[in-house]
């Protein structure tokens, strides 16, 4: 199975060590990863998955704005009809991990996320919706 | 060799020096000298300064124990500051939310969800205004942790500081203003790098001629490193990008000793402790060493290397946050070992979220256990004459050596050209994600252990720390803020200013300084100012890479 996967920087968050490694261990474990850069919104994170036809988007998000930014790109996504699943990592406190899946966020990664845990759950939820 | 008059020339600085009070001895009464060492020896306070760049070190001044801080809006952030100088802070530095370090204002669709998040939004003077009440900045240095707009924000804090009667010549403190690692490392970037460095330029230019005790630019491998870096590319990086900013200013005619002295440095400390004072160590000689002989600088202080040190935010871990604090301390201890000027130290609950009031005292009090209790302030370089710190500071030199010369190789002999090159090719950012990927594969192998993350779990869910909550209502509270400025300003004014300030920027030959300064004056935005710039600067744009 060819995993596609999307990983954005959406907002003006530009801590990218975490999501170059990611990307790159993804690619470790076989994944096909779309990367399209710095300051992205939900508007252009949403087209580009589309566009691209990934399996999962996944975000990054360490400045502390992922509780207004993460679920808008999961409602820009399905209002262009798609359900493609949305993943966060980065600094995310335990107390909003609830409320982000309520929004839609299918798995959160914190700030102490193995790659095998993130390789693993990204494999997981691609067979879950294939 | 001349290692007889190094002694000497100690000998008559540590003389001139006053002296705090102070017993210096051991807790058992041993007497203790103010440095150990051979004749033959190098010497603290004498080129090339790899002990120390004074003879007296912490037995003069201990260092600042300067805290950084900013969230919310502004007068939030003063009750903050107001905190850190009652707990025996000694210095500010203040942290910019993503909105104003983008130089974008609150109101901006782009800044959605990233006001006062991570850092304190300012949008214009008022703001300024409300951030320093109360604060006297004659006593307490204030660093300001900005780059892109850096020179707008250098023009808001001068006419803060006139408005409340304070002149140029009487500020003190420190603007980060190192565009060239933002690139590199940290990525919050607007205009193209050329166009940045005429800024940067302008910068330095007015603090030389108006600002005598303001530092100009905090040459910065703190970000490089958390970026991803090794330790010996921090520090060749940072150099570098050090001789970069020398060469910019020769180019606009100053000399090298009027800059030189106002370039102050920013490390990390990281956890592997001898390495990090080796890098100190090396980073000193370097720095004199090239000063000298390369730049031909004459003043000693432009061949002394001072800098700021914060520990690793990103060693700490989300898992049993806190052990962070035995990590903190530990690598507090290497800056201060390692002969700092000054420290922030990060609290247990960083890789959390922003610290609470609880956390950043404990992080300052770390300190304050440093300097007051454990005697390691009484010997400058404590560990000079090690074998191993003085190879490992030998091999930091040879290393950092050979990436100048690859860096000069892409600048045809310029370090200015090769910096910049070196970004417009992606050479930095990509021999960072090197880096880092390497190291967290040899996490992910079990090769390296993080204690709470691939070893010693038990423990781990018991997380009950209660962090800091920033909540929408700061976002909400600071747009009415702003929607007031943009009320209460003389519009024809701003479009002055704002026309000045366009009309300026297209004649690379003029200071751009006096326009920003008028404009925060008149209450322009940081917004529209950095708007104005960028109608004629243009935007970058990193072409991604993996």
């Amino acid at each position: 199975m060819n995993v596609r996967v999307l990983v954005a920087k959406v907002g003006l968050d530009g801590h990218d060590r975490g999501i170059k490694v990611v990307a790159r261990l993804l690619r470790d474990a076989g994944m096909e990863v779309v990367y399209t850069g710095l300051f992205q919104t939900p508007e252009s994170v949403a087209a580009a998955a589309i566009q691209e036809d990934v399996d999962v988007v996944g975000l990054s998000m360490l400045s502390g704005a992922h509780m207004t930014l993460a679920p808008l790109v999961v409602e820009a996504l399905r209002q262009r009809g798609s359900e493609i699943p949305v993943v966060l990592g980065g600094i995310v406190p335990p107390q909003d991990l609830e409320e982000l899946r309520e929004l839609g966020v299918t798995a959160v990664f914190g700030p102490g996320a193995s790659a095998a845990e993130i390789v693993t759950t990204i494999a997981g939820i691609v067979s879950h919706s294939l | 060799m001349t290692n007889e008059s190094a002694q000497e020339e100690w000998r008559q600085l540590f003389d001139a020096a006053p002296i705090r009070p102070g017993t210096f001895a051991t807790m058992s009464g041993i007497p203790l000298a103010p440095v150990y060492g051979p004749s033959s020896a190098e010497f603290p306070g004498v080129y090339p300064y790899t002990r120390g760049v004074h003879a007296s070190m912490y037995r003069t001044k201990l260092w600042t124990m300067r805290m950084f801080a900013g969230f919310g809006t502004a007068t939030d952030t003063n009750i903050r500051f107001r905190e850190i100088i009652r707990a025996g802070g000694t210095g500010l530095s203040t942290a910019f939310d993503m909105p104003t370090l983008l130089g974008l204002d609150s109101d901006d669709p782009m800044s959605l969800g990233e006001v006062g998040r991570c850092g304190v939004a300012i949008d214009s003077l008022a703001d300024v205004r409300d951030l320093f009440a109360g604060i006297d900045l004659g006593t307490i240095t204030t660093s300001m942790t900005i780059n892109s707009p850096a020179a707008v924000m250098l023009a808001l804090f001068v006419a803060q500081a006139e408005e409340s009667g304070v002149t140029r010549d009487q500020l003190g403190g420190t603007l980060q203003n190192d565009i060239l690692k933002e690139y590199q490392a940290q990525k919050e970037f607007v205009f193209p790098p050329r166009q940045s460095m005429r800024l940067v330029r302008d910068t330095i230019a007015f603090t030389a001629a108006e600002m005598p005790k303001w530092n100009s630019i905090s040459v910065s491998g703190y970000h490089i490193r958390e970026a991803g870096s090794t330790a010996a590319e921090e520090l060749a990086f940072t150099l570098a990008n050090g001789f970069a900013y020398v060469e910019l200013a020769r180019q606009a005619g100053l000399e090298v000793d009027a800059v030189a002295p106002r370039l102050s440095f920013f490390f990390n400390a990281h956890i592997d402790f001898f390495e990090e004072i080796a890098k100190y160590r090396a980073a000193r000689r370097l720095w004199a060493k090239w000063m000298k002989d390369h730049y031909n600088a004459r003043d000693p202080k432009s061949w002394q290397l001072r800098f700021h040190t914060q520990t690793a935010g990103v060693s700490l871990t989300a898992q049993q946050p806190e052990i962070n604090i035995a990590r903190t301390a530990i690598e507090a201890l290497a800056g201060v070992l390692g002969g700092t000027q000054s420290l922030h130290t990060n609290s247990m609950d960083e890789a959390l979220a922003l610290p609470s009031e609880k956390a950043a005292r404990i992080a300052l009090r770390t300190q304050q256990i440093i300097a007051s209790e454990t005697n390691v302030v009484n010997v400058a370089d404590p560990l000079g004459g090690s074998w191993f710190v003085e190879e490992l500071t030998d091999e930091m030199e040879r290393e950092a050596e050979v990436i100048f010369a690859q860096i000069a190789k892409m600048g045809e002999g310029s370090m200015l050209e090769g910096c910049i090159r070196g970004i417009e090719e992606n050479w930095f950012q990509g021999r960072i994600s090197d880096s880092a990927y390497e190291l967290e594969r040899s996490f992910n192998s079990g090769e390296r252990v993080v204690v709470g993350v691939n070893a010693f779990q038990e423990g781990n869910d018991e997380d009950d720390l209660a962090t800091l909550r920033i909540t929408n209502a700061d976002e909400h509270k600071q747009l009415a803020r702003l929607s007031q400025v943009r009320a209460d300003r003389d519009d024809d004014q701003v479009r002055t200013a704002i026309e000045r300030l366009t009309r300026e920027a297209g004649d690379p030959e003029l200071n751009l300084m006096p326009a920003l300064i008028d404009a925060a004056k008149a209450y322009v935005t940081v917004g529209e100012m950095m708007s104005a710039l960028a109608d004629v600067f243009g935007r970058h744009v990193e072409v991604p890479s993996l």
